[in-house]
C-alpha cells in the first residue's frame, strides 16, 4: 500500500486518470463532457462578471456585456439575429416555453397542434399538458427509420392548427427529420389559410453536430441545450423568429426582453457562448470525421455481430453521431451496466427515460417488438470522441454481448 | 480608484470554494444524473449531496427540495403550480403589495389569463403585512397565500410565522419568497410553518442559475416544466449539475457561518447608518428599523435626485442601486415605496446599500464620505464637511 502514498508512486488521482484513459464514453447524446475552455470560461465569469446584469453600475454592465457576447456567439452558430436568442435553463425549458407560450398567446386563433410519436418526452409531455388545456393534438406516426413523412404533416394541418413541433435529430436513433419539407408544408398552409401557424424545431441533438441555420430551416422557433455540445448543464436557448409572440413561461423582472424573467445565469450563459464558438468550428469543418468514426463503429459491430440490426437510416438521413443497434436476445439494461463496469459507457435509450422501466416510446413507435426494444443499445459520439474509444468499445462489447446472450439463453 | 460593491441584495460574488466545487463538477463529474452508468451515478450523488445541504440549511427533508433555475422559477412554480394543482378548490390567490416581481408578475399573468382572482394586501409604513388583514382576506376558495420573508428593496422582515399560522388554521397553503433571507438570517421551514419556500443561490455567494423551491411533503404541484421524470415529477429537465453543486456548497458554508455572517453584516450596516445619520441631514431609513435584514439599508435623502446620486456614486466606484436590480432604470418610485406610502420628495432620492462578507469598515467609511459629499453637492449646498448637521 505504500506505493499509493503521495510521493512514493502515482497518487490516487493519477491512477484514476490512467484508468479513465482506457475508457470509452459513447453516451454523448445523454450529455457531453464540458470542454476545458468552457469550464475555464464559466469559472472566469464567476470570478469577473459576478454582478447582476440588470444592475446599472459597472459590475452589472460587465455581466451584461458577457451575456451579450454569448448571445452573439449562439446567434452566429445558428445563423440567427442575437435579438432572436432567449436564454433558458436548458432544452426542456426552451421546448416548454415554445409550445405552451405559443398556445397561450394565440389560443383564440386555433387549438390544434401536430407532433410525432418519436419526439422527446419534453415535447410529448408539454403537448399532453396542452391537451388538458383544451387543445387537440395530432400525434403522427414515424416510419421504421423513425422518420416523419412531410406529406403526412401536410395532411394533418387544419385551419385551426396553431402549432407543429418536430425534432431535427432523433435522440435515440439519430434519424434526421425532413424538417425543410415540414417547414415548407407549414409555410404553405399559413399562406393558404392566412392564419397563424408556427413550427417549433427541437434541435437539441442537432446543434453542434450538423449545420443548423435558423433562417434556412424555415422554423419559427428552435430549441437547443448547452450540455449536448460540450457546454455546461443548466443552460439552453430558445430562438424565436421575428414577429412570433409567445407568453413567457416565467413571469417576473422582465429579463431577456420580457421573454424570460429571472436573473440571468451569467456563468452558464458564458459557458454556452463558449461552447457555441467551439461548435461553430466543428460544424464548419464538416461532419466527415465524425461520420467516419460512426462508420468505424457500425462496421465493427456488423463484423462482430452479423445479426445486430442498425436502427434508423444508414444514409445521409442518419446523424453523424448516433448509432443504435438491436442485439437480438441481449438484455439491454444489464448490458449497459456490464459495459459500464468495464469502462464503456453507452445507454439503452435516452437518459431521461432510463430511470423508468418503460420500454422506449421511440423504438415502439418505429414498430419494434417490446423484446427487440429491450435488446437495443445506443452509441453516441461527439467531435471530441477519439478513434481509440471506438476500438475500446468494440473490444469490450464482443465478450460482454456474447456472455450476456449466453446467460439469457439459459 | 477605489471600488466598493454595496449591492449584495442584487447578486453576491461567488465564493472561491463554491467556484472550485463547480469547477470540479464540470471537469470530473459531468455525467447526466439520469444515466444508469458510473458517470450518471456520480453526478446523481453530487445532486443528492447538494439537496441534503440545501435541506439542512432551511430545516427541510431532502425530498422536499426541488431544484430550479433560480428564485424566479421557484416563485412561478410555487404559485402557478399550486393554483393549477388545486383548481378543484378555487382560484383565489392572496399576496402583498411589496412582493418581488416574480410573485406579482405571476399573479398578474394568472389573473389576466382568467385563471385566478388575486387579492393584494396592503402593508404598513414599514412594509409589513398585518396578520388580521390576511385573516380577513382569506376565503374558502383561496388556494394559496404568498408573502415574502424579507423584502428585497427595503429589507423588512415579515411576521411569516404568524401569517402562516393564519393560513394553517384555515387550511390554506402558504408560500414565502425567502430569496433575500436564506443564507443571511436563520430560516427554518418547520418553525415558520410554511408549505412552500423559494430560495436563490446567487443571493448567498452561490452561482446565478440555481435555486430551489422547498415543498412540504404532501403539497401537490403541477409542474411548470413538463418532460422527463426529474425532481420527483415536479420539475423536468436535465439537472443543472454545476450550479446545483454550487448551491449546495453555498448552503453548506452559509449554515456554518450564519451567525458570524449576520454579526459582521450588522456591524458594517450599523456603521454605515451611524455615519450617514451623523453626517447627513434630511435622511431617512426606509423599512422596519429593527425587524430587517442585517445587511440591508435603504435610505431616502429628501429632495435629492436618486438617479443622479446613483450615477455619481458609480463614478466614485460605488456599486449600489435604487431599489431592486430588476426594477432598475424605472424612473418612477418603485411599487414597494409606493406601498409603504413614502412621499415623492423622499422616494425620489432613494438608494439601497447592502453589505456582504467582503465589506470592510474602510469600505463603509468611504461610502459614507462619498454619500455625504455627493448629497451635499446635489442639494446645491456646500460640500459635506461644511454642511454637517449632527457631528
Amino acid at each position: 500500500m505504500r506505493g499509493l502514498r503521495a510521493g512514493a508512486g502515482p497518487g490516487l488521482t493519477a491512477v484514476k486518470q490512467l484508468k479513465r484513459r482506457t475508457e470509452a464514453y459513447l453516451d454523448n447524446a445523454a450529455t457531453t463532457r464540458p470542454h476545458a475552455a468552457v469550464v475555464a470560461a464559466v469559472v472566469e465569469a464567476m470570478r469577473g462578471a459576478f454582478g447582476n446584469p440588470s444592475s446599472p453600475h459597472a459590475l452589472g454592465l460587465e455581466a451584461e456585456r458577457a451575456v451579450k457576447a454569448a448571445r452573439e456567439a449562439v446567434a452566429a452558430l445558428l445563423g440567427a439575429h442575437p435579438d432572436q436568442v432567449v436564454f433558458t435553463s436548458g432544452g426542456t425549458e426552451a421546448i416548454n416555453t415554445a409550445l405552451k407560450g405559443i398556445a397561450a398567446a394565440y389560443r383564440r386563433e386555433g387549438r390544434h397542434a401536430v407532433t410525432a410519436a418519436a419526439e422527446h418526452p419534453a415535447t410529448l409531455a408539454a403537448m399532453r399538458h396542452l391537451e388538458e388545456d383544451g387543445f387537440e393534438v395530432t400525434v403522427l406516426p414515424v416510419d421504421g427509420q423513425g422518420l416523419v413523412d412531410p406529406a403526412a404533416v401536410r395532411a394533418a394541418l387544419r385551419p385551426d392548427t396553431l402549432l407543429a413541433s418536430f425534432m431535427l435529430v432523433n435522440n435515440e436513433v439519430g434519424s434526421v427529420q425532413p424538417v425543410a419539407g415540414i417547414a415548407a408544408a407549414v409555410r404553405e398552409h399559413r399562406q393558404a389559410t392566412g392564419r397563424p401557424c408556427f413550427l417549433h424545431v427541437d434541435a437539441v441533438q442537432a446543434v453542434g453536430r450538423l449545420p443548423v441555420s435558423f433562417a434556412q430551416l424555415g422554423a419559427d422557433l428552435l430549441s437547443l441545450s448547452g450540455h449536448k455540445f460540450h457546454g455546461p448543464k443548466g443552460v439552453g436557448a430558445l430562438v424565436v423568429g421575428e414577429g412570433v409572440r409567445f407568453r413567457p413561461l416565467l413571469a417576473g423582472g422582465g429579463q431577456e426582453g420580457g421573454r424570460r424573467s429571472g436573473t440571468e445565469n451569467v456563468p452558464g450563459i458564458v459557458g454556452l457562448g463558449k461552447a457555441a464558438k467551439l461548435a461553430a468550428g466543428w460544424v464548419a469543418a464538416g461532419p466527415s470525421e465524425l461520420r467516419a468514426l460512426r462508420g468505424r463503429l457500425v462496421a465493427g459491430i456488423r463484423e462482430r455481430f452479423p445479426d445486430a440490426r442498425l436502427l434508423g437510416p444508414d444514409d445521409e438521413r442518419a446523424a453523424p453521431h448516433i448509432a443504435s443497434f438491436v442485439f437480438p436476445g441481449l438484455p439491454g439494461e444489464v448490458a449497459v451496466r456490464a459495459l459500464g463496469a468495464r469502462g464503456v459507457y453507452v445507454s439503452t435509450g435516452s437518459a431521461c427515460s432510463t430511470r423508468k422501466p418503460d420500454p422506449s416510446h421511440v423504438l415502439l413507435a418505429m414498430g419494434l417488438a417490446p423484446g427487440e426494444v429491450r435488446s437495443a443499445l445506443r452509441f453516441s459520439l461527439s467531435p471530441m470522441t477519439e478513434e481509440r474509444e471506438i476500438d475500446t468499445a468494440l473490444a469490450v462489447l464482443e465478450p460482454v454481448v456474447a456472455e450476456l446472450r449466453a446467460l439469457a439463453r439459459r | 480608484m477605489r471600488v466598493v460593491y454595496m449591492d449584495y441584495a442584487a447578486s453576491t460574488p461567488v465564493r472561491p470554494e463554491v467556484a472550485e466545487a463547480m469547477n470540479q463538477a464540470m471537469l470530473e463529474t459531468w455525467g447526466n444524473p439520469s444515466s444508469p452508468h458510473r458517470f450518471g451515478r456520480e453526478a446523481r450523488k453530487l445532486v443528492d449531496d447538494a439537496r441534503r445541504k440545501v435541506a439542512d440549511l432551511v430545516g427541510a427533508a431532502p425530498r422536499e427540495v426541488v431544484f430550479t433555475s433560480g428564485g424566479t422559477e421557484a416563485d412561478n412554480l410555487a404559485i402557478a403550480g399550486t393554483l393549477l394543482a388545486r383548481r378543484d378548490r378555487g382560484r383565489h390567490l392572496v399576496t402583498s403589495a411589496v412582493e418581488h416581481h416574480a410573485v406579482l408578475g405571476t399573479c398578474e399573468y394568472l389573473a389576466r389569463a382568467g385563471l385566478a382572482e388575486v387579492t393584494i394586501l396592503p402593508v404598513d409604513a414599514y412594509g409589513r403585512v398585518d396578520p388580521d388583514t390576511l385573516a380577513a382576506a382569506v376565503r374558502p376558495d383561496t388556494v394559496l397565500v404568498s408573502v415574502m420573508l424579507a423584502n428585497n428593496e427595503v429589507g423588512t422582515i415579515q411576521p411569516i410565522a404568524e401569517l402562516a399560522r393564519v393560513c394553517r388554521e384555515r387550511e390554506v397553503p402558504f408560500h414565502t419568497d425567502a430569496v433575500q433571507a436564506v443564507g443571511t438570517i436563520p430560516v427554518n421551514v418547520r418553525e415558520l410553518g410554511v408549505d412552500l419556500l423559494s430560495l436563490a443561490a446567487h443571493k448567498f455567494y452561490g452561482p446565478q442559475g440555481a435555486g430551489a423551491l422547498v415543498v412540504r411533503r404532501g403539497h401537490r404541484l403541477e409542474p411548470l416544466l413538463h418532460g422527463g421524470s426529474h425532481e420527483r415529477q415536479r420539475r423536468a429537465g436535465t439537472e443543472g449539475v454545476p450550479a446545483i453543486v454550487g448551491l449546495g456548497k453555498a448552503a453548506e458554508l452559509a449554515a456554518v457561518e450564519l451567525e458570524a455572517y449576520g454579526a459582521h453584516a450588522r456591524a458594517m450596516r450599523d456603521r454605515l447608518l451611524d455615519g450617514v445619520f451623523g453626517r447627513i441631514a434630511d435622511v431617512r431609513l426606509n423599512g422596519h428599523p429593527t425587524s430587517r435584514l442585517p445587511n440591508h439599508a435603504h435610505l431616502s435623502f429628501r429632495g435629492v435626485d436618486g438617479e443622479a446620486l446613483l450615477l455619481k456614486l458609480d463614478l466614485l466606484g460605488i456599486a449600489c442601486s435604487a431599489g431592486s436590480a430588476c426594477a432598475a432604470g424605472a424612473p418612477e418610485p418603485s411599487h414597494v415605496l409606493r406601498a409603504l406610502g413614502v412621499e415623492p420628495e423622499w422616494a425620489g432620492g432613494s438608494v439601497r446599500l447592502t453589505v456582504g462578507r467582503p465589506t470592510t469598515a474602510e469600505d463603509v467609511d468611504y461610502v459614507v464620505d462619498c454619500l455625504a459629499d455627493t448629497v451635499a453637492r446635489l442639494r446645491g449646498g456646500l460640500p459635506a464637511a461644511a454642511g454637517r448637521v449632527r457631528p
